[in-house]
């Protein structure tokens, strides 16, 4: 079966983060990102480091690039703002980092606590001096991740690509409460 | 004066013949204490990001799996992060050891009491973490024997190291974070690193 764009899109944005030469992916999961943190985690390229919190991978990727190795930060939108203060590594230091985020409170949302940080998200970002880019279709997001991947690591900056709610679809908790069948 | 170990000395032990090891601070006192020692390139001093001096560690390890990398920290800072003892914990660095070096205050704020004070034990906390080696130390002989362990490289190793809750005078590195960064790129990489 071929793939639509839909579906595609961790397999292009795999390949391209391997093309680029990163090694460590630091994560703290979400399930717009399952797909590519398991591909991320059969490639023995690379090392997958799940955190116990968002800030942990800003400081990690800041010790990957003094090391000489590049990583990537794959979170959910909600992991912003555990990150702020620590994002003052790659910026008084001109680290470069690239954080992947899958957005919450946005498209759709049912849950009203994903609200207030998911509408703060950009906003936050900018504040820190972060360089955002959006990606609202899953046709985009392969492209907009090669542009975010090229602006962090030639211009040693911090750089989030936020992908909308739309390319994954609102969660439906209301479907979630019928039984699963066995 | 009290029998407690003095900070200044841990540090110049610890580092003293360090050969080519990769050292990272967390900010304050631990900053002071390995420009004390010696400023050196392959120092990476943090001037601020309070909470990230062992995920900084750990991330470097993992770049530099023959290198030794030692992070200090101070007690205040771990807390802050003390998650990363099980972040560090599940990816076993061997190469990675992390010593607080514990006078159980916050130093640059006016020595407020940090939870170590009231028992807190952080050692304990990385044992049952999961990291491979831990150790208190309160004496001499038991600096020398962590001396020993951490060049060892049989990691992931963490120690508290207790010490006497003196105020010194600060000795400070440069503080301009992408000097501090391409120095110790050049002299772990090489010339090529500016063009990575």
């Amino acid at each position: 079966m071929k793939k639509t764009a839909e579906s595609a899109w961790p397999d292009e944005v795999h390949a391209l983060l391997k093309a680029a030469g990163v090694r460590q992916v630091a994560i703290v999961p979400d399930a717009g990102h399952a797909r590519l943190i398991t591909l991320c985690e059969k490639d023995k390229s690379m090392r997958v480091v799940r955190l116990t919190t968002e800030e942990e991978g800003v400081a990690l990727l800041a010790g990957a690039w003094l090391g000489g190795e590049k990583g990537v930060l794959l979170m959910q939108s909600s992991g912003v703002g555990n990150c702020i203060n620590m994002l003052t590594l790659p910026i008084a230091c001109q680290f470069p980092l690239l954080m992947l985020i899958t957005m919450r409170g946005d498209h759709g949302e049912f849950n009203p606590a994903q609200i207030p940080m998911g509408n703060a998200t950009q906003a936050v970002l900018e504040a820190m001096d972060v360089i955002v880019k959006r990606a609202d279709s899953a046709e985009d997001v392969a492209e907009m991740v090669s542009s975010a991947a090229r602006l962090a690591f030639n211009t040693y900056r911090p750089v989030a690509l936020l992908i909308g709610q739309r390319v994954q679809g609102a969660k439906d908790f209301r479907k979630l409460t019928q039984k699963v069948p066995q | 004066m009290s029998d407690l170990l003095r900070r200044r000395e841990v540090v110049k032990e610890l580092l003293a013949g360090r050969g080519d090891a990769l050292v990272i601070s967390g900010l304050g006192a631990p900053a002071w204490d390995i420009t004390s020692a010696g400023d050196h390139e392959l120092n990476f001093p943090l001037w601020g990001a309070m909470g990230g001096a062992a995920m900084l560690g750990l991330g470097l390890a993992l770049a530099q799996p023959k290198k030794h990398v030692l992070v200090i920290t101070g007690d205040g800072e771990m807390l802050m992060g003390v998650g990363a003892l099980a972040t560090i914990a599940v990816q076993a660095p061997r190469n990675l050891s992390i010593v607080v070096i514990d006078n159980e205050r916050y130093g640059e704020t006016g020595m407020q009491e940090t939870h170590t004070a009231h028992g807190v034990d952080l050692a304990g906390m990385a044992k049952a973490a999961g990291i491979a080696q831990t150790f208190m130390v309160r004496s001499r002989p038991g600096v020398s024997q962590l001396k020993k362990r951490i060049y060892a490289g049989e990691g992931a190793l963490f120690a508290q190291v207790k010490v006497d809750p003196e105020k010194l005078p600060l000795v400070l590195p440069p503080r301009d974070g992408a000097l501090l960064k391409n120095r110790f790129r050049a002299a772990l990489l090489g010339p090529e690193a500016a063009h990575q």
